[in-house]
């Protein structure tokens, strides 16, 4: 509900949803949104409004993003630690239970798509699976509640579902790069300079051909990783926005606005698993193509 | 869509808590499932064979039981056996007891006759040596005609 006033209009309200609680340096000389005007050499701050973000460049920290996907992540690493501790060998019940559900779901996707024998990929898949659901899990909370209190309280923006920011999706997905790259040159060596020259023209002539379209098929991993995730949260969580927008167009539109409200909502439940899921697959997929020799 | 310092911290977050996972939370679920595993497996399979055991336990007991049965009946055939085999001893026993008994008896019904015999005949010879003297007062003696008396006694 854009319940600010007056004063904002839907585009304002939805802009406001979107932006960031950013903290960043500004460049020396920028001129702020009350007049004043950053000394020389710089000046870290809290950004206020999309411009100043964008003024800030890369150095710049999304400090809601960080502490949600953080604090979700330490949820994730706390819940299972206490489960770890408590596992035996003996009958399982509550929570102990569901989590293994949880590991013997992702144990056999990995031994279902990856053949090798590596003990990261395992806790790597479950750690992006739990992880990745649960930031999108707050796509679920309804777009006004926390950001609303924390504006109460002082706080001017929050975007509370980390996987809407895509530094948080690519910076995973350049994680899983990073290991695609480490267990590529670890398990082909040299191989995987031949992989890259020698595929698929078999010609000494087509060697940049080949290097070229290599890199770009390898680079696409990561892209494409990092970005489908965001993607479908952005989108997931646009049309929340706009579905809460509608609230304050009209009486006659409480209606069809909850109705919408619940059945978008009960749709994402299908789309963050999935999409977690997807994450975790490809992962697996991709990892296990970088161990495989050709 | 601004790119900055997040997508660092997000990286070193990502690989903290995969390092966690990975050092922490793994291992430990996962070997006590592999674990727990093995334990139903083998309680599935000492399952099974004290399924096997009992089957065998319960042949056996049959032929026990059956063994135990022929045994009786061998017993009891036996045991018949040597009832008839006494009732028959015990009834030759009976017919040669009966039979003596018998024998004596007549022994002694023939002894107890000749006695009685002898007896009446001495009293008759007597009686009649009696009556005889009598009629003949002194002029028979008695020991001149013992022999012929004796002979008369012997006669009847």
């Amino acid at each position: 509900m854009a319940a600010n006033g007056d004063s904002q209009t839907v585009s304002e309200y939805i802009v406001h949803h979107l932006t960031n609680l950013t903290y960043g340096k500004l460049p020396g000389g920028y001129e702020r949104y009350d007049g004043s005007v950053v000394a020389e050499g710089g000046q870290w701050t809290m950004a206020h409004g999309a411009d100043e973000i964008t003024a800030m460049g890369f150095n710049a920290i999304h400090v809601d993003s960080m502490i949600w996907s953080v604090g979700l992540g330490l949820l994730f690493c706390w819940l299972f630690r206490r489960v770890a501790v408590r596992a035996t060998s003996g009958v399982p019940s509550g929570l102990v239970n569901f989590v293994e559900m949880v590991v013997e779901f992702v144990d056999s996707t990995v031994r279902d798509t990856f053949h090798g024998r590596n003990p990261l990929i395992a806790p790597l898949a479950l750690t992006i699976f739990v992880w990745v659901f649960l930031m999108n899990l707050m796509d679920l909370i309804p777009v006004d509640l926390i950001p609303h209190s924390l504006m109460l309280a002082g706080v001017e923006y929050q975007k509370i579902v980390p996987s809407t920011d895509p530094n948080i999706t690519m910076g995973m997905a350049i994680g899983v790069f990073v290991l695609m790259l480490f267990y590529s040159i670890k398990v082909k060596g040299f191989g995987f300079v031949k992989e890259l020259t020698l595929n698929p023209f078999n010609h000494p002539l087509f060697i940049p051909v080949n290097l070229f379209m290599e890199v770009v098929g390898l680079l696409a991993k990561p892209f494409s990783l990092g970005l489908r995730l965001f993607g479908n949260m952005y989108a997931g969580e646009m049309i929340f926005i706009l579905i809460a927008a509608l609230f304050s167009v009209g009486l006659f539109w409480l209606l069809p606005a909850a109705l919408l409200q619940i059945g978008w909502a009960i749709f994402h439940i299908l789309v963050i698993t999935l999409q977690a899921f997807i994450f975790m697959v490809l992962t697996i997929v991709y990892l296990s193509m970088a161990h495989e020799d050709h | 869509m601004n790119i900055n310092l997040t997508l660092i911290g997000q990286l070193i977050a990502f690989m903290a808590f995969v390092a966690f996972c990975m050092r922490y939370v793994w291992p430990p679920i996962a070997g006590a499932m592999a674990e727990r595993q093995n334990r139903i497996a083998d309680g599935l399979a000492a399952a099974d064979r004290a399924g096997h055991d009992l089957e065998v336990a319960k042949q056996q007991a049959d032929e026990r039981l059956a063994e135990a049965k022929r045994e009786a009946a061998g017993i009891i055939e036996a045991a018949n056996k040597r009832a008839q085999a006494v009732v028959e001893e015990a009834k030759d026993a009976a017919i040669a007891e009966a039979d003596r008994v018998k024998a004596a008896a007549a022994a002694e019904i023939e002894q107890e006759r000749a006695r009685a015999q002898e007896q009446l005949m001495t009293q008759v010879s007597a009686l009649a040596l009696a009556g005889a003297e009598k009629i003949l007062a002194a002029e028979i003696d008695a020991d001149k005609h013992a022999d012929l008396l004796k002979s008369l006694a012997a006669e009847s």
